[in-house]
């Protein structure tokens, strides 16, 4: 039950930006060599600024865009677009936007329905109906509601919605693209609750994309920190936010503000901002913001290495 | 005489389904060099009542009030005339969204002269300069090249920088930033702040942050305003406030702080805030509080005094009370 | 897994009595009362189009000889049997003005759903299909645009021959661009959105994409240009009709109708007047109800 549900090896996604009939375009680094394992009931969390690539590496898992190099394995199965449409059903997302990822034209009802009446043409009218009504009742919403729109709902009810639209395929993995940055503290507790409740009953592996460490800490087992397409450092949760071995990480905590007044801490400055992906430097990515980099950092791409705790990092803590 | 002085103000909207009341009887006073934080949820009409403040609400908004003063001049009966010399100038706000509240057709630097133009009466060779001077106050590197440059090819942080830049241009005696570091990442929202915070203790400028963020009021305020569907909840120095709420809905959101967990579950508040269609008789709060009484759904309250952080409640949390909700 | 997860439901329902779609639309519509009245005037032309011949009180092709060119009733040698007057053949004008709304409004309806279907898949198509493709489409629509459109479609009433159908097709294949780049624009717009990309994680093909998930989100805009569209489809009729390019006599259409009185219009006002103003009134109206229509459906220019 417990072998990894998901395996990704050396994933990457490069993007060509610009060009016309004649000229070759620059080619954009989004994501490059990422590897990660899933397991059912864990939840890894995938944290970063923008443009950390955090968004494309969704897109992959959820068998929107094909990598450019690596491996995706789901259930064993290696990935590849002919096989896409009879995994589809395995991952499922959820999106940040409560307002831009329901269609407004559909009543709940048939956004329920949707993914069954496309990949399950077998089903009864009657059974994809009960199937929905079932499911409303799971996240928490109520039996009316099934005929309304989406512009009827609060935010955090048609977050609801979109979390019950990703488990009508019964997925085993769900990728959640920072479901409760949009919405306000008192409604993010409410669906931080339900999405814990959720995967103990159904033993969802949970793929948690944020930003926001807070968050984090208390919702993920395991944490990958990314900066600009590579990821710099990985480790269970516990290891993240006790003993930060990347710079990066390190000053991603130190700055991430605390509801705390009385807190005394350091705040590590970061200079400068994200360099542009176009550039594609030799050395770390981090190096022309870090307090710690040698000439080694600026020529020489560390690897990530260590088993449990992982960092790309030539001077880790 | 303070530098900023609410009293009593509500602003109400003509909607599609008539009057809608964004903000509703909230007191407010800011000092010189005081960093002053508004915390709320969305409706919660946090950024509405500082732009009835800057005349900046669209004409379906009627703005009542008692008191609407800025260092003793009264922004009620001034004329448009006389208010565009103080807004802008002594009175300047920043926005959620740096860019779009940059005009996209023209440099920042033409457009950061155009303010020193407008309000310092500089001539060309001063406002060139100065605006040198500004931006290399807030930070940005190589800022005689970056006078020339379109917000488009610059990041988030740079452009929230420039509207800084172009804000604290003739030295305001009150900076309004709405929500200025949501749309940024962390690590740039932490130099934001820091620089905030840093050019309120050289100008000795009054700072009103208006934020959905406990850890940025924690982090940056001096005293907090906290409000609820228009009203203000309560209203207390940032570290009595984090210590002890009186007010229920200000204890129940600090505890579902993911921050504050002690479980794998958060404590939560039920239910939504109240819309325009099912607004509470009696307090706003009070489906959705822990501790409502009769009396909470049928009479509206009125604020306490200082010793109960004028919290807007008919029974403000006692010490044994906090943190069980 | 059919009983509800404890602790996170919602509280007991709230009394809702948010206004429906339909009524905040009126709201925002009826705000303007420029369109209000262009609504009502439309749907006097509606009921006139439909009810005309009922109404008229002669045969629009009935030619009373010993009236011709009688004058309206008000003034000297005007009766109130011909209350408008008569033609030179002595056809009632009010007759035939109120059975020319029939054609009228025919020509807008078929006018603007061939051009709009036939724009919305096209468009439709340009906004899903690969870039190569999109530019091609693109480009033909340029060039159709870059024609001056009454002239484009002389030419095609030329090679068609000339007749109030061949008129209809000619106006809907010149106003067809216009829908194409509104339509791709739209598509272009909402296929960035969080929704379709839902949409294709559960597995939706590309026909279910463009006509299910897109296609109804992008309607607003296009029944506005469908509402604009009608009144300049009314005009380019009646144009090519004065031309002799589009109805031909003795069909009671507006612009045919000054053609076939263009000589008279020093003799006797009344015989290009009236057809001018129903024009004038009919597209005027239209626009107004167009500007109210794009007011209420148009989110960006809606007010807080």
């Amino acid at each position: 039950m417990n072998a990894p549900i998901v395996k990704a090896k050396g994933l990457a996604r490069h993007y060509e930006v610009g060009g016309g009939l004649l000229s070759k375009g620059k080619i954009v680094r989004a994501l490059s060599g990422v590897d990660f394992e899933l397991s059912p009931g864990k939840t890894l969390a995938v944290v970063g600024e923008s443009g950390c690539g955090k968004s494309t590496l969704a897109r992959l898992i959820t068998m929107i865009e094909e990598p450019t190099e690596g491996t995706l394995e789901i259930d064993d199965n290696n990935v590849t677009p002919d096989n896409w449409a009879s995994l589809r059903s395995s991952v499922q997302i959820v999106f940040q936007d409560p307002y831009g990822s329901l269609n407004p034209r559909q009543k709940v009802g048939y956004i329920l329905q949707e993914p069954l009446i496309i990949n399950r043409p077998d089903m009864s009218k009657q059974e994809r109906e009960a199937k929905a009504r079932e499911m409303i009742e799971l996240v928490g919403l109520r039996a009316e509601h099934y005929d309304r729109y989406p512009h009827m709902f609060s935010g955090g009810q048609r977050q609801r919605i979109s979390i019950a639209r990703a488990l009508m395929l019964e997925p085993r993995v769900v990728v959640l693209d920072e479901p409760v940055s949009a919405l306000d503290v008192s409604i993010q507790s409410q669906i931080l609750n339900l999405l814990v409740e959720l995967q103990e009953r159904l033993g969802l592996a949970y793929l948690f994309i944020s930003h926001d460490l807070s968050v984090v800490k208390h919702f993920a087992d395991e944490v990958i920190v990314m900066y600009l397409g590579r990821a710099v450092e990985r480790a269970s949760k516990e290891e993240i936010f006790a003993a930060p071995k990347h710079p990066y990480t390190k000053a991603l905590l130190s700055t991430t503000p605390r509801a705390d007044p009385t807190a005394t801490k350091e705040r590590i400055k970061l200079e400068g901002e994200l360099p542009s992906p176009l550039d594609n430097l030799p050395g770390c990515a981090f190096a022309p913001r870090c307090w710690k980099a040698t000439e080694e950092c600026r020529t020489g791409r560390p690897a990530l290495e260590g088993d449990a705790h992982g960092v790309a990092c030539f001077h880790p803590e | 005489m303070s530098l900023l002085k609410i009293r009593n103000l509500s602003v109400d909207f003509a909607t599609a389904s008539g009057q809608f009341r964004a903000v509703d009887s909230v007191d407010m006073t800011v000092e010189k060099g005081e960093v002053m934080a508004i915390v709320g949820e969305s409706g919660s009409g946090k950024s509405v009542s500082m732009l009835a403040l800057m005349g900046l609400l669209p004409w379906t908004a009627t703005i009542t009030a008692d008191e609407l003063s800025f260092e003793g001049i009264d922004l009620r009966s001034i004329t448009p005339r006389a208010r565009r010399k103080i807004i802008g100038k002594d009175l300047a706000m920043i926005f959620q969204e740096p860019m779009s509240s940059l005009n996209p057709c023209f440099t920042v630097g033409f457009q950061i002269k155009e303010a020193l133009r407008l309000h310092m009466g500089l001539n060309r060779a001063d406002r060139h300069k100065r605006a040198i001077e500004l931006f290399e106050h807030v930070g940005i590197p190589a800022p005689e090249s970056r006078l020339n440059v379109y917000p488009h090819q610059m990041s988030g942080g740079m452009n929230q920088r420039v509207m800084i830049a172009m804000a604290i241009a003739c030295k305001p005696k009150l900076l309004i930033a709405d929500e200025p570091t949501t749309a940024l990442d962390v690590t740039i929202q932490a130099q934001i702040l820091d620089l905030l915070v840093s050019l309120r203790d050289e100008t000795g400028m009054g700072l009103v942050l208006i934020t959905h963020d406990m850890g940025v009021v924690a982090e940056t305020a001096e005293r907090v305003s906290v409000q609820y569907a228009g009203q203000r909840a309560e209203e207390q120095p940032v570290r009595d406030l984090f210590e002890h709420p009186y007010h229920p809905y200000t204890s129940a959101l600090l505890n579902a702080l993911p921050e504050r967990a002690t479980s794998k579950l958060l404590p939560t508040i039920p239910g939504v805030v109240p819309g325009q269609f099912d607004r509470p008789k009696g307090c706003l709060f009070a489906p959705r509080c822990a501790y409502a009484q009769e009396k909470c759904h049928t009479t509206p309250p009125v604020p306490s005094g200082d010793e109960f952080g004028r919290a807007l409640c008919h029974f403000p949390l006692e010490k044994e009370q906090r943190g069980v909700s | 897994m059919t009983d509800q997860v404890a602790n996170t439901t919602e509280p007991a329902e709230v009394k809702e009595i948010r206004p429906s779609a339909l009524r905040e639309f009126w709201y925002y519509f009826s705000e303007n009362r420029g369109a209000v009245i262009g609504m009502w005037v439309f749907l006097g032309f509606a009921f006139l189009a439909v009810f005309g011949p009922l109404i008229a009180p002669y045969d629009p092709t009935e030619q009373f000889r010993d009236h011709i060119l009688q004058p309206p009733f008000w003034q000297e040698g005007g009766s109130w049997a011909f209350p408008l007057g008569t033609d030179p053949l002595g056809r009632d004008m009010l007759s035939r003005l109120i059975n020319g709304a029939r054609y009228s409004f025919f020509v807008g309806i078929v006018v603007v759903s061939v051009a709009a279907s036939g724009g919305i898949i096209i468009g439709l198509l340009s906004g899903f299909a690969p870039k190569i493709i999109d530019t091609i489409i693109m480009r033909v629509m340029d060039i159709i645009l870059a024609f001056p459109s009454l002239l484009l479609a002389l030419v095609l009433v030329a090679i068609l021959g000339p007749s109030l159908t061949n008129a209809m097709i000619a106006i809907a294949i010149v106003f067809q661009p216009h829908y194409v780049r509104l339509t791709r624009a739209s598509v272009l717009a909402e296929r960035q959105k969080d929704y379709v990309t839902s949409a294709r994680v559960a597995g939706a093909g590309k026909s279910r994409l463009m006509f299910i998930t897109v296609l109804p989100n992008c309607l607003a805009p296009i029944i506005v240009q469908g509402a604009l569209s009608f009144s300049t489809a009314i005009l380019d009729a009646a144009a090519l009709g004065f031309l002799g390019m589009g109805a031909q006599p003795p069909t009671p259409e507006w612009g045919t109708m000054l053609a076939e009185a263009r000589e008279f219009i020093l003799r006797a006002w009344w015989v290009v007047t009236f057809p001018g103003l129903a024009i004038l009134v009919t597209v005027l109206a239209i626009n107004l109800m167009g500007d109210g229509l794009r007011d209420a459906l148009d989110p960006k220019l809606k007010r807080s």
